[in-house]
């Protein structure tokens, strides 16, 4: 897990997304928390992939289909749109290669959903302006020399890639920092200054 | 006295204190090997009793040296049964809930047809006589034994080590029988080394003048000395170096110095010795070659034109995959191939890895995350399956 638990408003914009009964393969399940709200809401049929053998532990003893592995390394093995949604849920910027794991997460569900934490939030820029620091936010706790996350990116450099990757927005929801979601009216450059955070439900 | 328990295990072998299912010459068991086996038995245990909807069963399969005394003493050794920590009333599979079976494999020695049982043709001990088994008829036998029970589905089979290829051999060959199926520390094939491992064992068995050419009953002896040291060899591959090092270290047996001979001045060795001594007492010789060749011909990929994915494909069995960090015998990348074959398979699949030094036979012991994982799992499917609590 890459980011702090207690601000995971994004689960439920995902949740959102997913319509019940779907197949769902969540890179990044962490504990199992929204495998399980899943399960629970949505009766979808879930498996998890997760880098920390605790969480992996933690997800089977509670009877959630997880196995452990590296969103990097063992994408591959799965089949072509195996899933209706593949979910990737602050996960992105820890990963080594952000654009192959997109790539792949694109190839293996007929969907896919991505959050990640903006990079261009005020905050952040605020932070690298004023004070020359790298940021260390509520949502982004940890130091430059500690932390697991080491490809961060904001909501335009976000957009680019899925151009480059030829994959289509369908939609796109920013959350500010009390996660309220943005209105949908507001052009790129505010959800890029003012989101906290993001979800893109993409297809390609 | 060597005669004494050849007698004792040779009656285990033919007439055992479990039940036992007969099968005539009507319902031969047709081996890889190309022969049909006939007349042939299997003795089996069962815990709990099956529902209605005959949905609750469980089949156990055990391991190298296993027997159906999964949860019950063993009238061999008078030892509790050894999955008992995991399997009983209130256990973690539970057998107020669930109905247990547990069979002797094709090719052991206490009560299924193996080496060591009457041939019929010639009125002695197979011996040699006995086509090679192989983990698939072991299957295909207790597969037999399911339909006798009027099971058409099982709600899980699980094991370890020989076990755990069993079920993947269950799985892959009765897809739709089985509604859930949890390996655990083994693999979809017999690495170089774990067969390596088998022939020493199996050279030691031979080398033992006592075993002629594996007729030893017939002159009333038993090639006791070569089955402990194979046992010895074998033990060594179950736990690991860290295990070894916290349990014995360098620490001598009941003595203060080196006596400089070759008496067991270290603990390990007493405790190794031990180990081979016990063994024999419980277990045929032959029987040993023959469970080992069974695990070194194992490859599930290689029955599926060298595709692991192949042998699951369109499964909709649940399964779990558990490994331990310090087995070297089938270390965590074993599991994590078939881990990778069931996600190319589309399979829904867990995998859990669990941290402890105490090598391969962990599986057999008091884990508790292993507990957890198998608990998470089994009430799960059994909430999928419709299974009251």
């Amino acid at each position: 897990m890459s980011v702090n638990r207690d601000q995971r408003v994004d689960l439920e914009v995902v949740a959102n997304l997913i319509p019940p009964q779907s197949r769902v393969l969540d890179v990044g399940s962490g504990d199992g928390s929204l495998l399980e709200l899943l399960q629970d809401t949505k009766q979808v049929d879930g498996r998890g992939l997760e880098l920390s053998q605790r969480g992996v532990n933690e997800c089977v003893a509670r009877g959630l289909s997880v196995i452990q592995g590296d969103a990097d390394k063992d994408l591959e093995f799965y089949p072509d749109k195996g899933f209706d949604f593949v979910v990737l849920s602050q996960t992105l910027q820890a990963t080594r290669n952000p654009k192959l794991v997109l790539d792949e997460l694109l190839r293996i569900g007929n969907r896919a959903i991505v959050s990640f934490p903006n990079f261009g939030h005020w905050r952040v820029r605020l932070s690298l302006f004023i004070q020359g620091r790298m940021p260390v936010t509520k949502d982004l706790p940890y130091s430059w020399y500690d932390t697991p996350n080491i490809h961060f990116c904001t909501i335009r450099d976000f957009v680019n890639l899925c151009d480059e990757l030829g994959a289509t927005v369908e939609k796109a929801t920013a959350l500010d920092a009390n996660g309220q979601k943005i209105g949908l009216s507001m052009p790129w450059w505010f959800w890029n200054f003012f989101g906290q955070q993001a979800v893109f439900l993409l297809k390609r | 006295m060597a005669v004494l328990r050849a007698r004792k295990t040779n009656n285990e072998a033919d007439q055992p204190s479990s039940p036992v299912l007969r099968f005539g010459s009507d319902k031969p068991l047709k081996l890889d090997a190309g022969t049909l086996l006939s007349p042939f038995q299997i003795a089996y245990q069962t815990y709990g009793t099956l529902n209605d909807a005959r949905s609750n069963a469980i089949l156990v399969c055990h391991a190298l040296t296993g027997d159906q005394h999964v949860a019950s003493t063993n009238p061999v050794t008078g030892k509790p049964g050894w999955w008992e920590v995991l399997i009983g009333p209130g256990k973690i599979i539970d057998t107020n809930r669930f109905f247990v079976i547990c069979s002797n494999v094709i090719g052991g020695c206490l009560g299924s047809t193996g080496p060591a049982s009457t041939n019929p043709a010639t009125g002695k001990p197979y011996g040699l006589d006995l086509p090679i088994i192989t983990i698939r008829d072991m299957v295909r036998a207790q597969q037999m034994l399911i339909d006798h029970f009027g099971i058409e589905k099982l709600f899980c089979v699980l094991g370890g080590s020989m076990g755990g290829m069993q079920v993947l051999e269950w799985a892959s060959s009765y897809p739709e029988r089985v509604f859930s199926a949890l390996p655990i520390a083994t693999g979809a094939r017999h690495s170089s080394q774990n067969i390596a491992f088998h022939e020493v064992g199996r050279q030691a068995v031979m080398a033992d003048p006592d075993w002629h050419g594996g007729k030893y009953f017939e002159q009333g002896k038993r090639p006791e000395k070569g089955l402990a040291v194979a046992r010895m060899a074998a033990h060594i591959t179950y736990l690991s170096e860290a295990a070894l090092h916290r349990k014995f270290g360098r620490n001598l047996q009941d003595r203060e110095a080196l006596t400089f001979g070759f008496d067991a001045d270290f603990q390990i060795e007493s405790y190794l010795r031990h180990q081979g001594m016990t063994f024999v007492d419980r277990f045929d010789a032959n029987s040993y070659l023959y469970m080992t060749r069974a695990m070194d011909y194992f490859d599930l990929a290689a029955d599926h034109g060298g595709r692991l994915a192949d042998a699951f494909a369109g499964t909709k069995t649940r399964f779990c995959l558990v490994s331990f960090t310090s087995d070297w015998l089938f270390p965590t990348e074993e599991s994590r191939s078939i881990v990778h074959a069931l996600n190319a398979a589309g399979a829904s699949v867990s995998f859990v890895e669990i941290e402890t030094d105490r090598g391969h036979d962990a599986f057999l012991l008091d884990e508790p995350e292993l507990f957890a994982a198998i608990n998470g799992f089994i009430g799960s499917a059994a909430r999928a399956r419709g299974l009251s609590a």
